[in-house]
């Protein structure tokens, strides 16, 4: 194995025999001209344009506040027909309270098999960050997201953003307040394809039904 | 499942391959749709940022960079990766990665791998050597499915079934599913939602029950030792995080040096391939996770002609490609003549480039590629990485020509001119020496107004595919030279 290693390495080091032996690597220069973020914005446009995003690329957005939050899932869930929703560990609890007694709440165990997930009908998550400029929700595995594979067997995610708290603008920006040690989903729309004739067709692998649901202010459970 | 991959050999040179697809016109009306609907996407969705000359000049910097210092950079990634959690394997040609990868899989004791799109992997022909060794690799991708399926070579880097069109689809999904696994539904339609349920019904079961999954990446970041898969439809996510094992074979020019730089590359590729503001889904792992995600994590580092391509300092700047396939999609060789004829896995612009540089100028069709281009430069235009393609292509053309000093499997050596363009050389030296001589140019201009009348309409022996395609030059009763002698310009 070392074998390969050093082979690779010294051949590099010989291609590279033009490049001044002084030279470190920031001695490239790299002109970061370009923006922060595209344009000035409020903190409500910046919502709305995530929201104007996330529809654009076929995800379902809804706009409540957080004392309505339970309602809306358990009408979302029940619209979809979904008898049972996959739960993160740290969900808050009041996010399923209306839901809790009419569906099937199946915790993420990691001795379950992708096929008794397949066997589950929703999943409800929070998320790490979103972004207004590309519609793109962040999970990174949090309490309140769980394993990545809970969100993707399970053909209908609801997922569940802060407003304005979990919204950044740019991508750059959610760079910034991401851990790059934690296993992350970048998500923008549901599951699709441009294979065929490089037109796009949502549905593939992935959830089917994406929603997106902003909340305002603080929700439940939150303390 | 022969021949999904391929190695190429014995390949025709572009041209012939070239002049067979350009009469295939089911080909050329479905690359002519394809490519057209999404280069006028692809510039919506740039127009959008106001600073994408900017991010352009970034991400050919930060490429650069980790280029120029491409030793340092792998060996932080080796750093970072190993630390959590992952083991770092280092190839330096082909067969030394299909080796490391097949022990991987044969030490799980499982004889099937569920695959994410990948072009290094398609480059190297894992495909092939798994099955070699009785391990069935399946493609997962919707577009490697058709190609996987229909016995097929993909044609295009992004979409390697882009020579297909719906109804074609259709016919493959229903000749062959049913013998690699769940058969297409009864009286499936080529409605392109319906054959993507019929791809999602299919792989299902593969993806539930995969053990072993085998990717490459978008990037790697030498910082973080975090990988990334840019991808579309959720196959990349069930490859990435269902299986128990997972190895992923990535090109040595795929590593960043910084987490901050993919702020550039996340804004670019996106946009550049798919035309999207982002892509449905963007996978980011680092090493392993505690009970999310695959236990081992192997990462494969692929090297099989890319430091002889670093040893080019003008051909370098091919290593800085993101494989968005931009270039393919403007480029009006491209359109006309297809994937299939570049004779590689990298076809179009970029293939043009890269092929002959990775795999070197010996065989008939890498010693044509450069010369696949009208030299338009549109591929420039759009490389989110600005890749001076014709730049390449020039300097690759001269070097096929003259020969010269090369480096192949990391060794110094000079190659001859190529075969085919002796002829071109001794014209080229015949016309120094004439011209070097006036004498005797005017003692040949001469003969030949003398004998204008017998002249034929095209070039004998080695000259006669040259003149197949143009009209030769009418030779004047008097040149110019003695017509200025005898008259001085009409003073006389």
């Amino acid at each position: 194995m070392s074998s390969g290693r050093e082979r690779v390495l010294a051949r590099v080091r010989r291609a590279l025999a033009d490049v001044p032996r002084d030279e470190r690597p920031q001695d490239v220069r790299v002109e970061r001209g370009y923006l922060r973020v595209h344009g000035d914005r409020t903190t409500a446009r910046t919502v709305d344009l995530l929201a104007e995003n996330l529809a654009d690329y076929r995800a379902l957005v809804h706009r409540v506040d957080a004392a309505e939050l339970p309602q809306l899932l358990k009408r979302l869930l029940a619209a979809h027909g979904s008898r049972s929703v996959l739960v993160p560990p740290g969900l808050p609890p009041g996010w399923l309270a209306a839901a809790d007694p009419v569906l099937a709440l199946v915790p993420d165990r990691e001795a379950d098999t992708a096929y008794a997930l397949d066997a589950v009908d929703s999943v409800v998550t929070g998320c790490a960050v979103a972004i207004a400029e590309t519609g793109t929700i962040v999970l990174d595995g949090g309490p309140d997201q769980g394993r990545r594979r809970i969100t993707l067997v399970p053909d209908h995610h609801l997922c569940v953003v802060r407003v304005p708290d979990q919204v950044v603008g740019s991508v750059p920006q959610a760079l910034e307040r991401l851990a790059p040690g934690r296993p992350q989903t970048w998500i923008s729309g549901p599951s699709a394809t441009s294979d065929i004739e490089l037109n796009r067709v949502e549905g593939v692998h992935g959830p089917r039904t994406l929603e997106v649901i902003l909340v305002d202010g603080r929700t439940e459970g939150q303390g | 499942m022969s021949g999904t991959s391929g190695t190429y050999l014995g390949m025709p040179a572009f041209p012939a391959a070239a002049r067979d697809a350009v009469r295939n016109e089911t080909l050329r009306g479905n690359l002519r749709h394809a490519t057209h609907t999404i280069r006028d996407k692809r510039a919506k969705a740039v127009a959008e940022l106001d600073d994408w000359a900017r991010l352009r000049a970034a991400g050919r910097d930060v490429k650069e960079r980790t280029l120029r210092h491409l030793d340092h950079y792998l060996v932080q990634l080796e750093e970072s990766v190993t630390a959590a959690g992952g083991t770092v394997h280092w190839a330096a040609d082909a067969g030394e990665a299909n080796r490391i990868v097949t022990g991987l899989v044969k030490r799980t004791g499982r004889s099937e791998v569920v695959k994410v799109k990948s072009m290094a992997t398609q480059e190297i022909g894992l495909n092939e050597a798994l099955e070699a060794e009785g391990i069935r690799a399946y493609e997962t991708d919707l577009a490697e499915l058709i190609v996987q399926l229909g016995d097929d070579r993909p044609s295009h880097i992004l979409v390697p079934a882009i020579h297909r069109n719906r109804g074609e689809i259709r016919d493959i999904f229903r000749a062959e599913m049913g013998s690699w696994g769940r058969a297409a539904p009864a009286g499936l339609s080529d409605d392109p939602a319906e054959l993507a349920e019929a791809a999602r019904v299919h792989l299902r079961e593969k993806f539930l029950r995969a053990e072993v999954g085998i990717s490459g990446a978008n990037f790697m970041v030498a910082e973080t030792g975090t990988l990334v898969v840019v991808e579309s439809e959720g196959n990349g996510r069930m490859c990435l995080t269902l299986p128990e094992t997972l190895i992923s074979v990535v090109g040595i020019e795929k590593v960043v040096p910084t987490w901050r730089d993919l702020e550039v590359f996340l804004q670019t590729l996106p946009r550049s391939s798919t035309a999207e503001r982002m892509n449905p889904y963007t996978s980011m792992w680092t090493g392993t996770t505690d009970s999310d995600g695959p236990r081992a994590f192997h990462l494969v580092l692929l090297d099989n002609g890319r430091t002889d391509t670093l040893a080019d300092e003008v051909g370098r700047q091919a290593l800085r490609c993101i494989r968005c396939s931009a270039c393919l999609n403007v480029c009006p060789v491209y359109e006309r003549a297809g994937g299939h004829a570049y004779g590689s896995v990298y076809p179009g612009p970029i293939g043009a480039i890269l092929s002959p540089q990775l795999r070197g100028i010996a065989s008939e069709v890498d010693a044509s590629l450069p010369y696949a281009s009208s030299l338009c430069g549109a591929c420039y235009d759009v490389c989110p990485v600005a890749i001076d393609i014709p730049e390449v292509l020039v300097h690759l053309r001269e070097r096929v020509v003259e020969g010269g000093e090369v480096t192949r499997n990391g060794e110094r050596v000079t190659i001859k001119p190529a075969k085919g363009h002796r002829g071109e050389r001794a014209v080229m030296r015949a016309a120094r020496w004439a011209l070097d001589h006036p004498g005797a140019l005017r003692a040949g201009q001469r003969l030949a107004s003398r004998t204008r009348r017998i002249h034929p309409k095209r070039l004998p022996g080695p000259g006669r595919a040259w003149s197949d395609t143009r009209a030769l030059p009418e030779v004047p009763a008097e040149s110019f030279r003695h017509w200025w002698q005898r008259t001085r310009g009409g003073a006389r």
